[in-house]
């Protein structure tokens, strides 16, 4: 056999083609193709009403297509259409191999459920009966992400915006997913909040080799987290590719508005 | 689904590099559009042509707006040619760079390609010593180890000890232009790009990058650099390849 020019080109993890939504007459998204591979992460930018969150909603399916598909490679190396699992085999899904960070932690969060019983609560999905180990693990988590073991017991209602978040990360991270989507992750906090917050994204994708899909408007954040990028606009890709690529030798007009649209501080 | 599968037969000749080039540049061509500024295009450079081999230090010449950090950015995948081929030499043969994908891109810079940019892009709360270790970590080596390399490198470029645990964002730009060639000659990589890496160093410092090239160079490594001081050109450059050529 001759050698294949790139000896390392793996199946990808998640894959969608010819993603179309529309709510009702009006276009959410149209025509997305893309591929994602395990350990990749990839930054969605655009304006608000760009159909950025329509296409993660899709990716996730949180919203059913009009017309398209979306495949995510299962943990037995099957490659499955979404449209085909049962209600039962998605819910899995959702609670073990995927995670979603949200932009606004009470969509995430079970508000009235203390913080370690917010990480427990999916390993008790997952099958783990034992208190004292649930307690443990969730502890553990609350370590990374940098949450006092104190805080433990209290909900979330008391914790400050960036502590939810990194509680948020703590939850869907415990039961080691292969894919996580995250919705404007650092929206709404406070710049030092977001850099700590950011760092221990960085981190952990890092170190568990996580893909990810990541939804922001931030071009900074998109920077500093994402391998590749996609810059939407109304609805479309208007282009794609290596992160640092794409910000710093834009091609297209809108994302040259973009991107010297950004402040410098 | 089983390998053969998923292993497409090449539809092109396999290009070839000849003996011991890393890098072989060919018709480069690259133009800017400002589609914010009326569509103006401006180009920068056309035709390049140059070829690195191991061992060798190539030094892109010419005043500056002449291309010559736009022509390093291209081989490294960070801007986009609009025509022509770079071949970097590669375990399994030449790849090449000019439109190729974001994974292959990133690989690359994993396994082939080093990279000392003008100027540091910060990572906000990440300590120095982490900074300088990261091409490390990505290629495989176990923390401690690279932590240590890190450290020895820091010392040798004359950075205080009592900076290695701080975040590089306040640091002087000589202090940070030393973290950033730390981090770019750590990792073994066989292809260096150098953007200006002695421009803001004092004299000692500079003589440390100097002997760095120096060791790159005896370690079979192919340099390829923007040198704005004739003393350290003179002091490392094999050659020096005038861009002024290429002007588009």
């Amino acid at each position: 056999m001759s050698t294949p020019f790139e000896p390392n080109e793996e199946q990808p993890l998640l894959q969608a083609e010819g993603l179309t939504h529309y709510y009702g007459r009006r276009l959410g998204c149209r025509g997305i193709d893309l591929e994602l591979h395990e350990g990749e992460v990839l930054a969605i930018v655009g304006e608000s009403g760009s159909g950025k969150s329509t296409l993660l909603k899709l990716l996730s399916t949180e919203l059913p297509p009009t017309s398209g598909q979306v495949s995510y490679r299962m943990r037995d190396g099957a490659m499955r259409d979404l449209a085909t699992l049962s209600e039962a085999e998605r819910r899995l899904l959702l609670r073990t191999d995927w995670g979603f960070v949200r932009q606004h932690a009470e969509e995430g969060l079970r508000m009235t459920v203390s913080a370690g019983g917010n990480v427990g609560e999916r390993l008790m999905a997952v099958g783990w009966r034992h208190f004292g180990e649930i307690r443990d693990e969730a502890g553990d988590w609350l370590d990374r992400v940098e949450i006092a073991r104190t805080r433990m017991d209290d909900d979330p209602r008391t914790f400050s915006g960036g502590m939810r978040q990194r509680l948020q990360i703590a939850r869907n991270l415990v039961t080691r997913p292969r894919l996580v989507f995250m919705d404007e992750p650092t929206g709404g906090l406070d710049v030092s909040v977001q850099a700590r917050l950011l760092d221990l994204i960085r981190s952990l994708v890092a170190e568990f080799g996580l893909a990810a899909v990541i939804v922001t408007h931030d071009l900074s954040v998109a920077r500093l987290l994402s391998h590749r990028i996609m810059v939407m606009k109304e609805g479309e890709v208007i282009e794609a590719g290596l992160t640092d690529q794409v910000l710093d030798d834009p091609h297209a007009p809108y994302t040259q508005l973009l991107v010297s649209s950004v402040l410098a501080a | 689904m089983t390998a053969a599968q998923t292993v497409p037969a090449p539809s092109a000749p396999r290009p070839v590099l000849p003996d011991a080039v890393l890098l072989q540049v060919a018709g480069l061509g690259k133009s800017f559009t400002l589609h914010l500024q009326g569509g103006v295009r401006l180009p920068v450079v056309a035709n390049v042509a140059f070829e690195l081999r191991a061992g060798e230090c190539v030094a892109l010449g010419g005043p500056s707006g002449s291309g010559k950090s736009s022509i390093l950015k291209m081989v490294y995948g960070n801007y986009c040619a609009d025509a022509g081929s770079i071949l970097v030499a590669d375990a399994g043969g030449p790849v090449e760079m000019v439109g190729a994908a974001p994974r292959r891109v990133l690989r690359l810079r994993r396994e082939r390609i080093g990279y000392v940019s003008q100027f540091l892009r910060v990572i906000p709360r990440v300590p120095t010593l982490d900074v300088v270790a990261e091409p490390l970590l990505l290629s495989g080596t176990a923390p401690e180890e690279a932590r240590r390399r890190a450290a020895e490198l820091l010392a040798r470029l004359n950075l205080p000890e009592r900076l290695w645990s701080l975040p590089p964002a306040t640091f002087s730009g000589g202090e940070q232009q030393r973290v950033n060639v730390a981090r770019g000659f750590i990792a073994p990589l066989p292809l260096l790009l150098l953007d200006e890496p002695t421009a803001s160093l004092d004299a000692a410092n500079r003589q440390v990058v100097i002997e760095l090239i120096a060791e790159k160079k005896r370690a079979g490594c192919g340099v390829l650099g923007i040198f704005h001081d004739d003393e350290t050109r003179a002091a490392v450059a094999d050659r020096v390849v005038d861009v002024i050529r290429f002007s588009a």
